[in-house]
């Protein structure tokens, strides 16, 4: 009976460390998309970053009850979509508060492009369409720009996209479809 | 086939073909912005994850808050404090104003019962007296008198 009872605490010990091993990985690997996705929406590095640990911190909690319906990686974008969408809430609500924010403007934002080999003029060229589109995704709704970045910055399919935030594809089309439309009126406004 | 291509093939596209060529160019414009978006992000988000962070102006930020809220909360609490010390000393000298009164009504009250019982006493005393008095005979009037002078029964 007490052996029994030892065999299963280690049973239960072993289980524990493998989950923590595990979790550990999935941390590992989706932490960069997470924190991109969350500085994309937010523009802010200190906001970004403090998401990104309550999302794991939350995840980590909550580890035990995913049941891996949908992969890990959409799993952790709707708890990221949810804290962000509960951040902006609670922002509104405390209206007391300075509403000084630390959101990087566009220019800013517009400045980093990865150094490859095109010449200066290209490079001025591309800065200024990424200003662009950052001007667009401004404008856009919280739903269209959570759906815009989610397709055109993590290159999620839309079934992922519809999973992590709880929308159906039609309607994930139909948001993706108006934000394509802003993004090209003001890419074609601005020729 | 792209649906630009199909539509090149068709009868009708001849005199088109400018729109189209159009519609193709801004559609290579829009892929490549979105692209050079992305690859912005990317880049930033990269070189964000290896910064080091600071936080020494956040720290003193809330720490000057925090001192601000204690010092707030500590105002505050000393009010209600002394604004409850000061609300329970009126109300025990009320109190003891309102005893004292109500000790001097009694007082005089107990005074009053006391000397309506001794004048009803005296009343009372002098009714007896009078009951039982009798007229002393004329043969015994000098003995009452001696009795009268030395106080004696």
């Amino acid at each position: 009976m007490a052996a029994g009872t030892a065999l299963k605490e280690i049973d239960m010990a072993t289980a524990d460390e493998v989950a923590a091993e595990e979790f550990s990985r999935v941390v590992e690997r989706h932490r960069p998309q997470i924190f991109r996705f969350l500085l994309s929406s937010t523009r802010d590095l200190d906001l970004a970053e403090t998401l990104t640990q309550e999302c794991f911190l939350k995840a980590h909690r909550n580890w035990g009850s995913f049941r891996g319906e949908s992969s890990a990686m959409t799993w952790l974008m709707r708890i990221a979509i949810n804290l962000q969408k509960d951040h902006w809430r609670n922002r509104r609500m405390q209206f007391w508060k300075t509403t000084r924010t630390n959101s990087v403007d566009l220019d800013e934002a517009s400045e980093w492009l990865p150094s490859g080999e095109s010449s200066a003029e290209q490079q001025l060229l591309a800065r200024e369409r990424v200003k662009q589109v950052w001007q667009s995704v401004k404008g856009l709704s919280e739903r269209q720009r959570t759906v815009f970045l989610l397709r055109y910055v993590e290159e999620q399919e839309l079934s992922e996209i519809a999973e992590a935030t709880g929308l159906s594809e039609g309607t994930v089309k139909a948001h993706l479809s108006r934000a394509v439309a802003r993004v090209r009126l003001e890419l074609g406004g601005n020729r | 086939m792209s649906w630009i291509e199909k539509k090149l093939e068709t009868g009708k596209t001849f005199e088109r073909q400018p729109d189209l060529r159009a519609v193709e160019s801004e559609d290579v414009m829009l892929e490549s912005a979105l692209k050079d978006f992305r690859d912005s992000i990317h880049a930033w988000s990269d070189s964000a994850m290896g910064r080091p962070r600071t936080v020494k102006t956040e720290i003193r930020r809330r720490s000057w808050r925090l001192a601000a809220g204690w010092a707030l909360g500590c105002v505050l609490a000393a009010g209600g404090l002394s604004g409850g010390l000061f609300e329970q000393h009126h109300r025990q000298e009320l109190q003891r104003i309102v005893a004292a009164q109500k000790a001097a009504a009694d007082q005089k009250e107990l005074d009053e019962q006391r000397e309506r019982a001794k004048v009803s006493d005296e009343v009372l005393l002098a009714g007896v007296d009078s009951d039982v008095s009798r007229d002393v005979p004329s043969a015994m009037e000098p003995l009452a008198q001696l009795m009268v002078d030395d106080g004696t029964k």
